[in-house]
């Protein structure tokens, strides 16, 4: 009887939460999102991201809500490695990362200010971050000679195509009427790495950006696991006591 | 066999306490061990003390996030306001475990709704409304409503791109309002947009004056549920029967039977939930949409606005009716017409099981609509064909209360014993 009630619990419970799921990973928005394979418990791959970080995206991009100490702290750095290796703005330790390029000036240049990158990881996604960076290609008709086939029209130029070569886009023929579309991007000048190892780099800070959106998320996943344990251990001791107890009820 | 030391002390204690307190053996023997539950509670009865643990929680973890909590719409970085780098930096980086008492309190509020619309449900199909508990049923609904308010406040705060423009789509439905449309919504406001005024009047809202009405109301609904007594699956009046004390026969006191069987509930309930903080606390955009996680921009208009899953069901119809002002009546219409159930159903039994298959069929549709209209108002709303299921279900939604008198009488039934067959 109680066995049943329990499972009937489960499943109604495990229903109603799991078919929520499905339709909230769509809201991605754009293009196809390649898949980021990044893990969040790989430091090694988000110490390499940060490296990126500091020397690629920070000129122009902030992280107001990640101090440099819990960096360090975090990603099993001291303190004089990071002020030394990454920390290029001339902030204190304790402070957030800060870029050095002014607010004003970026309108001008960029035509909008480049965003605070805290929490791109939450807001767009570890997929869409890895997919925007592989997705550059030469545009003279934007400002800056760069366009995106996942964002078009980004004011962002390929930071990283000393790294990656620089990509072209393949246009299809213009079907009945239709605009010509661009169906893929072909590489056409090889960058100082290889496809496999841009990939990585990219992957690298993608999962750097993750990390930054929710420092906590390894801690949360570590400790989940055993108060996961406990309570199921707690519900199974409560589920005794009921059964003792409603012995005498018939 | 001698009364021991401890035991005299405790009688002792217990003299002291009596003659001090006289209320509160009665109270305590009304409400908990002489409270007669009726023994054949199935899983569908679990939600109530669930709601409870809920609400408990969400006090508590409240409390905490208020320490932290800056309700202000000023600008500390470009772009970014100290409320949301109140919950961002402070909150989730900074305080040492803040972001597990924001991820409790944010899983709570989806939870709180989840065992709301489970315990609801539970009435309408075991006919918990019916006579004689209909005040019940009526603090219930206005607890329900209060609850929606309460939610709706909690979100604006973290003052993302989804709080803001939440914020605007829902004040500015008030504008719908033929004459005093706009002044009202200026005035919910205190601005023309929402801005610092909004935030801080809402946060005063959230954290005071809604939890004492919520906490109220709580209190009365218990004691409106105590005074009649509980219904159970079966529908049976187990008042009916009762042995020489007056105690009825299908009746278990509800301490301690019912609060070790709701403690295996709430254990149950809270792994499932630790599940949900721990490893998947947004719910996938469901819990906390991922547009929240941008700072509140006035300029940006994000490309979808859709509220939290809860009140996707009225939000879609709303979208679906093409006049504002029909739709924003809708709406509320939708949400009104569900405290005339104790009057609308109108079926000489109260349990669907002895029910027939007319009011099985309307339940099951009845759930059907409600919950594809949260899917529909969750989506883009582009769709023109999706626009007019939408329409067929917010009919359906309607049609199922309004011709209730009607199904709930013509519907056939089948006897409802003296007793309780069994307990589950």
């Amino acid at each position: 009887m109680i066995k049943n009630v329990m499972t009937k619990l489960g499943l109604s419970l495990a229903v109603a939460l799991t078919s929520m799921a499905p339709a909230a990973l769509a809201a991605g928005g754009g293009g196809k999102l390649l898949p980021a394979n990044t893990r969040p418990d790989n430091i090694a791959s988000v110490q390499r991201g940060a490296k990126l970080f500091f020397n690629y995206c920070v000129g122009c991009h902030s992280l107001q809500f990640v101090r440099y100490s819990r960096i360090a702290e975090d990603l099993g750095l001291s303190e004089e490695q990071v002020m030394k290796n990454l920390n290029f703005t001339g902030g204190k330790f304790g402070d957030t990362v800060v870029s050095p390029m002014r607010a004003a000036d970026a309108a001008v240049w960029f035509g909008k200010a480049p965003p605070d990158l805290s929490l791109e990881g939450r807001s767009k996604g570890a997929d869409w971050i890895y997919t925007y960076l592989k997705s550059f290609y030469v545009d003279p008709s934007r400002p800056l000679g760069w366009n995106n086939t996942l964002f078009p029209g980004a004011s962002m130029p390929n930071v990283l195509w000393e790294l990656q070569g620089i990509q072209r886009a393949k246009v299809g023929h213009a079907k009945d009427g239709g605009e010509a579309h661009i169906e893929g991007l072909e590489l056409v000048q090889p960058g100082t790495q290889s496809a496999q190892q841009f990939d990585d780099s990219v992957r690298d800070l993608t999962s750097f950006l993750q990390y930054a959106a929710e420092p906590a998320a390894l801690k949360r996943q570590k400790l989940g696991a055993w108060v996961v344990l406990y309570l199921a251990f707690f519900t199974f001791l409560a589920w005794l006591l009921k059964k003792e107890y409603w012995k005498d009820v018939h | 066999m001698q009364p021991s030391r401890i035991d005299r002390a405790v009688a002792d204690l217990q003299e002291w306490f009596n003659y001090r307190a006289k209320a509160f053996g009665p109270f305590y023997r009304k409400h908990m061990s002489e409270y007669w539950a009726p023994k054949n509670f199935n899983i569908w009865y679990y939600f109530g003390s669930l709601a409870l643990v809920v609400l408990v929680n969400q006090i508590l973890t409240g409390i905490f996030l208020t320490m932290h909590f800056k309700p202000s719409a000023l600008e500390v970085a470009p772009g970014i306001s100290e409320a949301f780098a109140s919950v961002e930096l402070t909150i989730m980086r900074d305080v040492e475990w803040g972001w597990l008492v924001r991820y409790m309190h944010s899983t709570g509020a989806s939870a709180f709704f989840i065992v709301v619309y489970l315990h609801m449900f539970r009435g309408l199909i075991y006919g918990s409304a019916q006579k004689p508990r209909e005040l019940v049923w009526l603090l219930g609904m206005l607890i329900y409503l209060v609850l929606m308010a309460e939610a709706f406040m909690g979100y604006v705060l973290p003052w993302g791109q989804m709080s803001f423009w939440g914020a605007k789509v829902i004040i500015s439905l008030f504008g719908a309002i033929p004459m005093v449309g706009d002044s009202l919504v200026e005035w919910i406001m205190g601005d023309y947009l929402p801005a610092d005024a909004t935030l801080n009047r809402f946060f005063a809202l959230h954290v005071i004056a809604l939890p004492l009405v919520l906490l109220l109301l709580v209190v009365l609904h218990l004691a409106a549920l105590h005074e009649v007594g509980s219904n159970n699956p079966e529908g049976v009046d187990i008042k009916k029967v009762k042995d020489a004390n007056g105690k009825p026969l299908d009746g278990i006191a509800f301490h301690p039977y019912y609060t070790v069987k709701d403690l295996f509930g709430v254990g149950f309930f809270l792994t499932i939930c630790a599940f949900v903080v721990f490893f998947e606390p947004t719910f996938g955009g469901w819990f906390l949409e991922h547009d929240n996680f941008v700072a509140a921009d006035k300029l940006v208009t994000p490309a979808l606005i859709k509220p939290v899953w809860y009140y996707t069901p009225y939000y879609a119809m709303l979208r679906v009716v093409p006049d504002k002002l029909l739709g924003v009546l809708t709406m509320f219409g939708a949400i009104a017409i569900l405290f005339l159930v104790p009057w609308l159903d109108r079926s000489p039994v109260r349990s669907i099981r002895y029910r027939g298959w007319i009011s099985k069929l309307a339940f099951a549709l009845f759930a059907l609509s409600f919950i594809w209209l949260g899917k529909i108002g969750a989506g883009p709303g582009t769709d023109p064909v999706e626009t007019i299921v939408g329409r067929v279900l917010t009919f359906l939604y309607f049609a199922f209360f309004i011709t209730m008198p009607l199904w709930t009488k013509i519907d056939s039934t089948k006897p409802v014993p003296e007793r309780v067959p069994a307990h589950d």
